[in-house]
């Protein structure tokens, strides 16, 4: 899932200066699950700003909902109808979120509630991990099921470097060493030829590095007599 | 965590030319004669002076066969290790300079070494850097675009293949380095380390550094594995060390430095070098340490040079440049032969 966390409610509050009403959008899906952008948080983020702005002598009138999907349009095209009483719209959902609403809706100010962090899973409860950075070409299938893109910080292919102690990351005491799991990994699943092959520099040209990233399915595309 | 790593043997070495054929620099020289190779450390100034690099390389005249030169270190902004490099040569002494993936991308590394060769730098060390989290530009971006072996491996190709990483052809040749690289005996996964080593031999580095060792049963049982595996046949491995300053300091590299083993006589020994000495004479005690902190790096290198499958000794000053000469002296690794 996409993992994402509120901004500081201080920031937010800039953000709508001179905003008299407001529309906070929730998403159902990935920031629901993470306890950042639900029916609960819009609540609970709403709420909070009623009264800050209303103590601060500006009081925003600030109204809810959420969507099943941000980042659809069949989810959020209804949202249209009763757009224009608002001044902005605060988003509660990913990145990816915000930019479908302004997409949908040019000229008006969608403006971001959350940070989106990552592509992971909450690890235990209340923690959640950096899994995927979407490098494009996936190499999940040599590393054992861990990987080294988004968990290592030096993005190493060829093993562990020299700061791995007792299976935490020389970086960030709190992290496993990801190449001390690949490794234990690979030798339980028989890599180990794997393991010990130079593996050649990574073509990051699937990555975000080759440029804007798009999938083009000619197979589900439709024809553009039905797009019109 | 004890998996089990199966047996390996170091394929035989068909395609790389002996060491003195890959690169003429006198570090090669030195290393495939067989002497006991000595190098040495000169950390570039957070400045654009060049006094700073002239007289820690003074230091090192007459001691060392070449000396390092680090490349932002920890991940602090210094002086590039390519310009300090060229006036550490500029005083008479080889440079071996350090280049990490953390800062470049492969366009810039390339570039950069082939003008490095050009002003005549002939050793390089090959490294992954350590991460800008704890450096001084910690909101910098990092590039690790390739990591050290794949960096081993493209600097190799350039030197015995004559292409680019891309695989275009070098016209008139590609730069002809001395290639290294860093080991660490000590890091964890403990088993896997010799693997590393041999990994490293694979990917072309003709020698390697390792990290200060001052735990010599531990690192005895490494180099067996290593000799065994027929890697150091393949690999000049130079060891690591350096003089303890002070208890505080050995404790510290024992408790907090990861990947670094200090055995608790070596602190007993240098606590017990200021016993008797009054906590209010700090430069009596200071003077004390250091003393001891000599004599247990003279006497360390010479258990180092017997142990088998090792080439030399990489002396760190670690702030302390004026320790190399009389450890070296006292090590008996003077006068540097001249090859
Ligand atoms: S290798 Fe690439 S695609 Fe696979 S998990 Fe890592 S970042 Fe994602
Ligand atoms: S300690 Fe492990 S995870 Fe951390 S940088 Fe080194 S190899 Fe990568």
């Amino acid at each position: 899932m996409i993992v994402a966390e509120q901004k500081p409610l201080d920031e937010i509050k800039t953000m709508l200066e001179g905003c008299k009403k407001v529309l906070a959008v929730g998403c159902g899906t990935c920031v629901t699950v993470c306890f950042a952008g639900g029916r609960r948080e819009v609540g609970i983020l709403s709420a909070s700003l009623r009264m800050s702005t209303d103590l601060d002598g500006e009081a925003i009138a600030v109204e809810e909902t959420t969507v099943q999907r941000q980042c659809e349009e069949e989810y959020i095209a209804p949202l249209e109808a009763d757009l224009e009483e608002y001044d902005a719209v605060l988003s509660l959902g990913c990145g990816v979120g915000v930019q479908s609403l302004a997409r949908q809706f040019p000229g008006k100010r969608i403006l971001p509630a959350l940070n989106t962090k990552f592509m992971g899973f909450p690890s235990e409860h209340g923690v959640w991990e950096e899994r995927c950075q979407g490098c494009g070409n996936c190499v999940l299938h040599i590393t054992g099921g861990v990987c080294p893109v988004s968990r290592c910080p030096k993005q190493l292919f060829n093993g562990p470097c020299g700061g791995s102690q007792d299976g935490i990351c020389e970086v960030d005491p709190g992290t496993e060493c990801a190449w001390h799991t690949i490794c234990t990994n690979q030798l339980e699943l028989g890599l180990f030829e794997e393991m010990m092959k130079v593996q050649p520099a990574k073509d990051w040209s699937t990555s975000r590095d080759g440029g804007h990233r798009r999938i083009v399915r000619e197979d589900i595309r439709l024809p553009e007599i039905e797009k019109a | 965590m004890n998996m089990h790593y199966p047996a390996f043997r170091m394929p035989e070495n068909t395609d790389t030319p002996p060491i003195a054929e890959r690169c003429d620099s006198k570090l090669a020289r030195v290393l495939a004669s067989g002497e006991f190779a000595v190098t040495g450390e000169v950390g570039p100034p957070k400045g654009c002076t060049t006094e700073p690099v002239r007289t820690k390389a003074r230091l090192l005249t007459d001691c060392v066969d070449a000396a390092n030169v680090t490349d932002n270190q920890t991940a602090v902004v210094r002086m590039s290790s390519i310009a300090a490099g060229l006036i550490v040569l500029e005083e008479g002494i080889e440079p071996i300079i350090q280049m990490t993936c953390r800062d470049r991308n492969r366009l810039a590394m390339q570039s950069d070494l082939l003008g490095a060769y050009a002003l005549g730098i002939k050793n390089l060390l090959c490294l992954s850097g350590d991460h800008q989290s704890g450096g001084n530009h910690p909101g910098a971006k990092n590039v690790h675009d390739i990591d050290s072996m794949q960096f081993l491996r493209m600097m190799k190709e350039m030197r015995d293949e004559n292409i680019f990483q891309c695989g275009e052809e070098i016209k008139g040749g590609g730069p002809r380095f001395l290639l290294g690289g860093a080991a660490n005996p000590f890091a964890d996964p403990a088993q896997w380390r010799p693997y590393r080593l041999a990994k490293k031999a694979l990917a072309g580095a003709d020698f390697v550094q390792t990290q200060l060792v001052y735990d010599l049963p531990k690192f005895r049982e490494y180099m067996k594995r290593v000799v065994d595996m027929g890697v150091a046949e393949q690999i000049k491995v130079i060891v690591g060390v350096g003089p303890l300053k002070s208890t505080g300091m050995a404790k510290y590299m024992r408790d907090r430095v990861p990947g670094m083993s200090v055995p608790d006589p070596l602190v007993e020994r240098m606590d017990g070098a200021v016993a008797g000495i009054d906590k209010g004479k700090k430069a009596d005690r200071s003077t004390a340490w250091r003393n001891e902190g000599i004599k247990i790096c003279i006497e360390q290198i010479q258990e180092i040079r017997a142990i088998d499958g090792v080439a030399g000794v990489h002396i760190m000053g670690i702030e302390w440049e004026e320790a190399i000469r009389p450890i070296a002296e006292g090590a008996g690794l003077l006068p540097r032969p001249i090859i």
